[in-house]
């Protein structure tokens, strides 16, 4: 075991828990003043239970065995976690328990990611019977297609370097369904409700964006080149990213927003999060930008699909997952990473069909599921907070406390 | 005794005090509030969706005047809280028909 290698994935574990609060924040900013604490704690609340989950039977769903749909239970309640250390099927370069440590916050922040869509709305308790079943029934499952031997994806050849695939298409695809379920805010379209206090959305980017280089170039699991290639390009996605939303926006409504800026940012990094470590030169540029212009023009997307997308999660994980997923099947350079040779670099359209087919697989059974899961919550204790507690706010109704004194 | 009661733009407030304070006012009541007149009120762009905000963040004063101070309080406000473009604001006045300083028990003009 490698003493450095070691040490940038735990630091990469850190960052990665550190995006939690960092999404918190950036969701936070964007809400109504009554509802910040509601949307604070299902973030941090994400922390606590998954986390639990997690070291019960999340990791061992998601990395026990090779089967091609779902993990065994060989892991289940830490059993022998510490001294495995060949989880996705090969040996790895760092203990067997910082790979758990790793992937444990990405199962943390990929429910979190939901709750831009269903902003405002949520029943505490309904919140957490569903993030409960959606991170053991759907994360752990699509992880394991993703990123352990035997998964359908991972065999396949298709290729999600820290997660566009595993995390923002799975939570895009599964913020809509949920939407579908809870419907749309309460005056929803006839009262104004524009975002609370942008400095906290902000400073939440501020947070995302650094911890997202443990988020991709930790990906790389070691301490090497490919990690150092996943960081440049990460940060290279979300500047050229900032740039492309800012132009549209400016040409469209005449102004360059904080929001838009902030917004573009992480459009960037969701399209980056399957390229990290699969592509190199100025591809991240142009992924960039090329998500944040096709992100920036997906915000119509909610309006044709007649949805309360609170916070545009379709436009930004959905849309933007799917944009770095396929586009890895044009950028892939093996002169990079030997993994992945797309179309402009002379290895033809396979891998771009494997890619499509990844991405196809997690919207499919992320979409039919969540929405199953979150009927079955809606229908039994109640997913969505009843009249009175969402009029009065989330904040005294689902916690008893207020952010702001009056 | 009047009342003047004067809704100015807020960046306007430390100028149209120091103004009023050379002018011999003896004090001001100050409340931020927000209303519309005939400036309407603006619009915000929140990724691509437009929100009309009708109430716009003004400052209102107060100020208790003896009857002769009258015109010079509202010409220095008038003067000081100008900026010439639309939504710098109104002035009323109303007449008061009593008032008391709490600490002394002092009554009309003395108490001002």
């Amino acid at each position: 075991m490698d003493a450095g290698n070691n040490a940038w994935v735990l630091t990469s574990a850190a960052l990665i828990l550190f995006m939690t609060p960092g999404l918190a924040f950036f969701y936070a900013g964007m809400v109504r003043s009554k509802n910040v604490l509601g949307m604070l704690m299902q973030n941090i609340f994400a922390m606590g239970l998954i986390s639990v989950l997690w070291a019960f039977i999340g990791f061992s769903l998601a990395f026990g065995g090779d089967g091609n749909f779902v993990g065994n239970l060989d892991y289940a309640f830490m059993n022998d976690v510490a001294t495995t250390i060949d989880f996705p099927g090969f040996e790895l370069a760092v203990p067997g328990m910082t790979f758990f440590a790793f992937q444990m916050m990405f199962a943390i922040i990929t429910p979190a990611l939901i709750t831009g869509a269903t902003a405002d709305r949520l029943k505490f308790s309904g919140y957490a019977l569903f993030i409960a079943l959606w991170s053991l029934i759907v994360y752990s499952p699509v992880a394991h297609w993703v990123w352990d031997t035997g998964g359908w994806i991972f065999d396949s050849g298709a290729l999600d370097f820290a997660g566009g695939a595993a995390i923002h298409i799975n939570a895009g695809v599964a913020a809509l369904a949920v939407v579908m379920v809870v419907g749309p805010r309460r005056g929803h379209g006839s009262e104004p409700m524009p975002p609370h206090n942008l400095p906290l959305t902000v400073l939440g980017t501020g947070i995302l964006w650094f911890g997202w280089f443990g988020f991709n170039a930790g990906s790389a699991l070691l301490a090497d080149g490919i990690a150092s290639q996943a960081l440049v390009n990460t940060h290279l996605a979300a500047a050229s990213a900032m740039l492309g939303w800012l132009v549209v926006e400016k040409i469209k409504t005449g102004h360059a927003t904080t929001l838009g800026a902030c917004s573009g940012a992480v459009a960037g990094l969701v399209a980056i999060t399957p390229c990290a470590g699969f592509v190199g030169g100025l591809s991240p540029i142009w992924i960039g930008l090329i998500a944040g212009v096709v992100c920036y023009l997906a915000l119509g997307l909610k309006t044709a699909l007649k949805l309360d997308d609170s916070l545009d999660v379709i436009a930004v994980h959905l849309v933007g997952g799917l944009i770095g997923t396929i586009l890895l099947g044009f950028f892939a350079d093996d002169t990079v990473n030997a993994l992945g040779d797309g179309l402009f670099y002379g290895g033809g359209g396979e891998l771009l069909k494997d890619q499509v087919l990844a991405a196809l697989g997690v919207m499919v059974f992320s979409g039919v599921v969540t929405y199953i899961l979150a009927t079955i919550v809606q229908k039994t204790i109640g997913l969505r907070v009843d009249e009175d507690g969402e009029l009065t706010g989330l904040d005294q109704s689902q916690h008893a406390e207020s952010a702001y004194q009056p | 005794m009047k009342l003047v009661t004067a809704i100015i733009k807020p960046f306007k407030l430390d100028e149209v005090k120091d103004a009023l304070k050379a002018a011999g006012v003896a004090g001001i009541t100050v409340g931020e509030v927000r209303g519309f007149g005939r400036q309407g009120g603006h619009t915000e762009t929140y990724r691509g969706a437009e929100y009309k905000i009708d109430f716009v963040p003004k400052v209102q004063l107060e100020i208790v005047v003896d009857d002769g101070a009258v015109d010079t309080v509202i010409d220095t406000i008038t003067t000081a809280a100008a900026t010439d473009k639309i939504g710098d604001g109104k002035i009323w006045v109303t007449d008061v028909e009593r008032l008391v300083r709490i600490r002394t028990g002092e009554e009309g003009p003395d108490a001002i």
